[in-house]
């Protein structure tokens, strides 16, 4: 079992044919992923080529979903069309939209949610990796060969913290790893994926990952603390972070006295989590609750 | 990025708030002409991007333009919270009936945008908030329908302001959309004696993300305070200045800024966040070298890296070129790990470099920065 995606998920990809997109599509098609098609209005009714695989571009997202019954899209649009990608995506009724871009506007991102939301397509990002099934499926931009599946089910705010506990725990393996980015505004949160890593029942273990940055976190630990029966490991970064300055994603930032890595620390670990001071430390942490 | 007062200012009169008769000037004599244009009694404001000028001595009556060029004078080059007073606003000053507080913030948990507004104004919002919580008013804004006239009458009332703040709180939402802001703050809103609802303080936060189109701020965007940040920012490169002695680089906001804080759990202070994202070139090592190895606090560089998509040789291949163009002065402590991690190490061994070494862990190669640090 697995969390959104498995190996029967049938994936679009919109902006497939950009070098991003290209790049990364036959990165997913070698991990075992079913891209049944890009979408790219100007190149419709064409085929790209990927190693031995002719994969079809379709018109738009709801032809794709028509002619494949594709249930996944990954958008890899540049940030200026990302609004129009995402709400084209809802708006043909795909159940589930995985944002790689990078860079999206505010305003943009609260607008789609806001209609993606209200159609019932669950989103994961923007700015984030993906998700990754290992040995199913990979939807996004996580490396699919440094981790296998096992059991324990992550979320992270960050993709390379991901890819560190996905290796460090190489030898445990992975139900399902979510990137769900680090940006203000997000679509799937930590809550979602502690809940549905919960309903799944080959998740042994959660591992979850957070930055400084508004308040998710803390909201994470209270739900933690009133739902959750399995193990959670976390780690949080950004304890050195100064205030006011953004750390590199759009969402990291401490403004006064919210947001602090500290806080967020002090909240999980008052709902009974363990926090790991480093990744390597949390990966023991894990691997220590495993072998209890 | 932040906006200063005055540009804030110049954004609500732009679009039909009213504001008070003002001018910004960084000499002192100037100071003294446009009192004298604005009639002569002035306030001179400390233009600085932090709260609490006030307190500061950073918001000074003049009674004449004498006077005005002499405070001009006492404030221009003053330290505020770190932040060095560059150019001072002169204001007509204005009689105050009443004072309010209105906002529009990003509520990141809703995914949408607040109004927050309280008849309370002119002072801490937060402290209003925490002490007498009935006293603001928070409304949630939908997307789609923004903030109307019937929007914004409901949120006037909820905080108990005048009706004629609905138009102000109708224009604040357009600015707000319009120039892609994710705050914009009036705080006070004031009635004057006079009976006009005037913007007196404002704080604008533009969307960085928003740059593409809107190209107006886009000089004042390179006005780094800092002249490191200023120097990666002009070669595109993440970077943030920080007060330590360990500079730091990675790959991947996260790791990062996980890499400061073990460095700080080794017991030395990173000296910069630079993130040098997925590629990892020769060239953006050999930037963000550069720039590290120019701040004269650092002693020491740790260069930590996770080859997920990028291949730690590619990575070691890039720092091995970069060792071509810049002239490393200060010992570089390199840990590779991931893919390709083995072939990466390899590379890294047979260039030897008398100043380079390596280690195989994080927590490792931290405390090896961290001891090197500590050692000059």
């Amino acid at each position: 079992m697995a969390i959104y995606l498995t190996k029967e998920s049938k994936v679009l990809v919109q902006g497939m044919t950009g070098a991003e997109g290209m790049k990364h599509t036959r990165r997913m098609l070698a991990a075992g992923t079913n891209v049944v098609g890009g979408v790219n209005p100007r190149k419709a009714g064409r085929s790209v080529d990927f190693d031995d695989r002719a994969v079809p571009v379709f018109g738009s997202v709801a032809e794709g979903m028509a002619a494949t019954g594709a249930d996944v899209t990954v958008v890899f649009v540049p940030p200026a069309f990302a609004k129009a990608a995402v709400t084209e995506a809802a708006d043909a009724g795909i159940p589930l939209a995985v944002v790689i871009t990078e860079g999206i506007p505010v305003h943009d991102a609260v607008a789609f949610q806001a209609h993606a939301a209200a159609r019932g397509t669950r989103v994961i990002g923007p700015n984030c990796p993906g998700l990754i099934t290992p040995g199913q499926s990979n939807a996004g931009i996580i490396p699919a060969d440094i981790t296998r599946s096992g059991r324990v089910g992550l979320v992270s705010k960050s993709g390379t913290l991901t890819y560190q506990l996905m290796y460090e725990l190489r030898d445990i393996g992975f139900t399902t790893c979510v990137g769900i980015g680090g940006d203000p505004v997000i679509g799937t949160t930590h809550i979602d994926c502690l809940a549905a890593f919960q309903d799944d029942p080959d998740t042994e273990l959660i591992v979850l990952i957070g930055e400084i940055g508004g308040d998710a976190e803390e909201r994470a630990a209270a739900y933690v603390r009133d739902h959750v029966t399995k193990p959670v490991v976390a780690y949080i970064a950004g304890f050195t972070a100064p205030e006011g300055k953004t750390m590199g994603h759009a969402g990291a930032i401490v403004s006064g006295s919210s947001g602090t890595a500290r806080a967020k620390k002090e909240a999980l670990e008052a709902a009974g989590v363990a926090v790991g001071s480093t990744p390597t430390e949390t990966a023991r942490l894990v691997l220590d609750r495993l072998t209890d | 990025m932040d906006l200063y007062e005055y540009q804030a200012r110049e954004l609500f009169e732009e679009h039909g708030i009213l504001v008070p008769k003002a001018e910004v000037t960084d000499a002192p004599r100037e100071a003294r002409e446009i009192a004298r244009r604005l009639g002569g009694r002035v306030v001179v404001k400390a233009q600085v991007k932090t709260g609490g000028r006030g307190k500061a001595g950073g918001v000074k009556l003049a009674a004449d333009p004498a006077a005005a060029e002499l405070t001009a004078r006492q404030i221009l080059g003053m330290d505020i919270k770190g932040h060095t007073v560059g150019k001072v606003m002169l204001a007509q000053p204005v009689d105050i009936e009443a004072e309010f507080y209105v906002s529009y913030v990003l509520d990141r948990a809703a995914g949408r945008f607040l109004a927050i507004a309280s008849a309370e104004g002119g002072m801490d919002i937060e402290e209003v908030a925490a002490t007498r919580p009935e006293a603001v008013a928070r409304i949630p804004v939908d997307p789609a329908e923004g903030v109307t006239t019937a929007r914004a009458a409901q949120i006037a009332r909820a905080a108990g302001l005048p009706a004629q703040t609905v138009d102000v709180l109708v224009r604040l939402w357009d600015v707000l959309v319009r120039e892609d802001a994710v705050l914009v703050e009036v705080n006070p809103l004031v009635k004057t004696s006079g009976g006009q609802i005037l913007a007196l303080d404002g704080k604008v936060t533009l969307d960085d993300n928003a740059r593409f189109r809107q190209q107006r701020w886009g000089a004042q965007e390179s006005a780094h305070d800092d002249a490191l940040e200023a120097a990666a920012a002009a070669k595109g490169l993440n970077y943030v200045k920080l007060d330590g002695e360990v500079g730091v680089i990675g790959n991947g906001a996260g790791l990062v800024m996980s890499t400061l804080d073990v460095v700080a759990g080794c017991g030395a202070r990173p000296a910069n966040f630079l993130d040098i994202g997925g590629g990892a070139s020769a060239q953006i090592m050999a930037d963000g070298l550069s720039v590290i190895l120019s701040d004269p606090a650092v002693k020491s560089v740790f260069v930590n890296v996770f080859g997920g998509i990028t291949a730690c040789d590619a990575v070691a291949d890039g720092i091995v070129q970069a060792l071509e163009s810049v002239r490393l002065t200060k010992p570089l402590v390199v840990r590779l790990d991931g893919n390709s991690a083995a072939q990466g190490r390899a590379i890294l061994d047979e260039r030897a470099h008398p100043l380079v070494e390596q280690a195989t862990t994080m927590d490792g190669a931290a405390r090896r920065a961290a001891d090197l640090a500590n050692a000059h």
